[in-house]
């Protein structure tokens, strides 16, 4: 019997048409959902975006960042500045953000990558503070109070408020899609072999030729750009923008770093699973307030402790499923079928 | 003489930033921890003091023989408890946990105090102060400033003259060679943190002396810390003090420019100092 090297699987197949399917429904959405049902969704699309995006960050490139707010705050304020101060029509300043984050983040990986593990994520942290308190500096845009997006900047987005609603939800939802597919694409890819390869030991890593430096700055940069557009549509969603709701550390890196966590750091499906796991919750719970925040914390802690690899890696440790197919299997040996986990 | 007096305070509020340090230094010396959730400790100790002081009708400074040994078996339990068991060459687990005990920490003291920002009361000792020429120094943070450096020479002399620091020394250098020296490395590490905690608690009722506190203040407490020891250099507790005195006079040179810029001055100079010297001013180990 010959033996035969496959990425894809039957399982994974079914899941990409199962897929397909959900992601044509839920594109009619504006056709079937009532208001309220989709801003929540947009919502949904939007931390699992950001998800995604501390995912490859900090479970493939081993940066562990609690300062994501920075980009997500960056994002919004700079929607706000191309809108109002420069003219730029919404649409266009979307991705203008996501190109500023970019650049922004080149000369603060310089400065921060000079920290290491854990004092990184606090670097990380102070880099958010300074953006916080340098927005609260910009009288323009209402200083420490924040401001609003003004009538006619929303007005010139589409043609009425159904047509503004549907726009915004569609654009969340493509840009989870791109968010999740470019995870995908990356980690399939030369650059994707490698930050496995360093995820798993950074020593051996570089013995084989792999610059360290080099892939997680490229990795750091692409993901602060792709968070600051995030955030640029977030924002575009609440219409209302203020130092402490741009750079909240709560909103923008404690529940997504929850998410992840819950869901299987490290995986694709992980934030796929943690943002339906924390809607759920927070669809539930909501109206308890900070009791909820304290079950999170502790669901989060005993989840850290319990299970590390998350509620996808339980799965994954059970069963060798793999949705997204990343990792080689070889058919035909006398073992069916070989799924050699999460190591590519 | 504006910018002098801006210099002197910044020095004295900097020994209550090595306070919020000496802490982190020490456990990340040990153990190679970095906690998180220090910030809402600190918060955390100046809410027992409120409580212990006005429960029982006592001074928040006499308070602190209460605080102290509170803090410091709570160190001891959450040590033993969870975080040694996040301990490993993977940096994840102790930094998520420490984050979800930091959220579990601030709305927890949310539910109990409400947001409202609240103060420890002091007395007279709050305004007096001591008239050098043109200078007013306030007894309180003259009281603060020598409390910390007593405190970090203390932990100093601890570190390298008691059996003790001895431990502590060894389980840093080898946890393994440590632990068949007949140390218990989960005994240690429990330790360190009480003494950590318990620093923490003077510089939690310090804190809420000096300024008022609402629960939310945990995370801008963890980051002043963390900049003196950075600042300062990794393993260097004399370097922490220095590192905290840094950061008070950047700061309040920074309020002396425009009173919005004090928080964000402070952060300016700790990253001019990694760019200049990423391993901070005066380093003894590797991070």
């Amino acid at each position: 019997m010959s033996q035969r090297v496959t990425r894809s699987s039957r399982l994974s197949q079914g899941a990409a048409v199962l897929g397909l399917l959900v992601l044509i429904l839920l594109a009619a959405a504006p056709w079937w959902a009532g208001r309220a049902d989709m801003r929540l969704m947009g919502e949904i699309f939007l931390y699992l975006s950001l998800a995604t995006l501390w995912n490859l960050l900090a479970g493939y490139a081993g940066l562990v960042s609690v300062g994501q707010q920075a980009y997500v705050g960056l994002g919004g304020y700079a929607l706000f500045a191309l809108t109002i101060l420069a003219g730029v029509p919404a649409l266009w300043a979307i991705p203008l953000a996501g190109l500023l984050g970019a650049l922004v983040a080149v000369p603060v990986a310089a400065l921060i990558f000079r920290l290491r593990g854990a004092y990184f994520a606090i670097g990380t942290w102070v880099i958010a503070e300074v953006f916080r308190l340098g927005a609260a500096q910009v009288s323009a845009l209402g200083g420490g109070s924040g401001t609003s997006l003004p009538a006619d900047v929303v007005r010139a987005m589409a043609s009425g408020r159904d047509a503004r609603e549907a726009l915004a939800y569609w654009l969340a939802l493509g840009v989870a899609m791109a968010v999740i597919g470019l995870a995908f694409a990356i980690l399939r890819s030369r650059l994707g072999l490698a930050l496995m390869a360093l995820r798993d030991n950074e020593l051996a890593a570089r013995s084989l030729g792999i610059n360290i430096w080099r892939t997680k700055f490229i990795v750091y940069v692409a993901t602060a750009g792709l968070t600051t557009l995030i955030g640029a549509l977030i924002f575009v969603q609440k219409l209302r923008i203020s130092p402490d709701a741009g750079f909240s550390v709560n909103d923008w890196t404690a529940f997504v770093i929850f998410i992840v966590v819950i869901g299987g750091i490290g995986t694709l499906e992980g934030p796929i699973i943690g943002t339906l796991v924390f809607f759920a919750l927070r669809e539930t719970m909501a109206d308890m307030g900070s009791v909820y925040l304290i079950a999170l914390g502790v669901v989060a802690i005993v989840v850290m402790l319990r299970a590390p690899a998350g509620i996808w890696g339980l799965i994954r440790a059970r069963t060798g499923a793999e949705l997204f197919p990343i990792s080689h299997r070889v058919r035909g040996t006398t073992t069916k079928e070989t799924a050699d986990g999460k190591k590519a | 003489m504006d910018w002098i007096n801006a210099i002197v305070q910044g020095t004295l509020l900097g020994g209550l930033y090595a306070l919020f340090a000496a802490g982190l230094s020490l456990i990340f010396g040990v153990m190679r921890l970095v906690n998180i959730a220090h910030g809402d400790l600190i918060v955390l100790a100046a809410y027992l003091g409120l409580t212990l002081s006005t429960a029982l009708g006592i001074h928040p400074l006499l308070a602190l023989g209460l605080v102290v040994p509170i803090m410091a078996l709570l160190g001891y339990a959450l040590q033993r408890g969870i975080l040694n068991h996040t301990l490993g060459d993977d940096i994840l687990p102790p930094l998520l946990v420490t984050f979800g005990l930091s959220v579990i920490l601030q709305n927890g003291l949310l539910e109990i105090y409400s947001a409202d920002p609240q103060k420890l009361q002091a007395g007279a000792i709050e305004t007096a102060s001591l008239r050098l020429g043109e200078l007013a120094l306030g007894y309180l943070p003259l009281l603060m400033f020598a409390a910390s450096v007593a405190i970090i020479a203390a932990l100093q002399w601890m570190f390298y003259h008691t059996a003790l620091g001895r431990a502590f020394r060894a389980t840093s250098d080898r946890q393994d060679v440590a632990q068949l020296m007949g140390l218990n490395r989960a005994h240690v590490f429990g330790l360190a943190m009480a003494l950590a905690l318990a620093v923490t608690a003077v510089a939690g009722v310090f804190l809420g002396i000096r300024t008022s506190f609402d629960p939310s203040i945990g995370g801008g407490r963890l980051i002043f810390g963390f900049e003196a020891v950075i600042i300062g250099g990794l393993g260097n507790i004399w370097g922490t003090l220095a590192g905290g005195v840094i950061l008070g006079i950047g700061q309040s040179l920074g309020a002396q420019i425009n009173p919005g810029w004090q928080v964000l001055a402070g952060h300016l100079v700790f990253l001019a100092i990694i760019a200049i010297r990423p391993r901070g001013l005066f380093p003894r180990m590797d991070g």
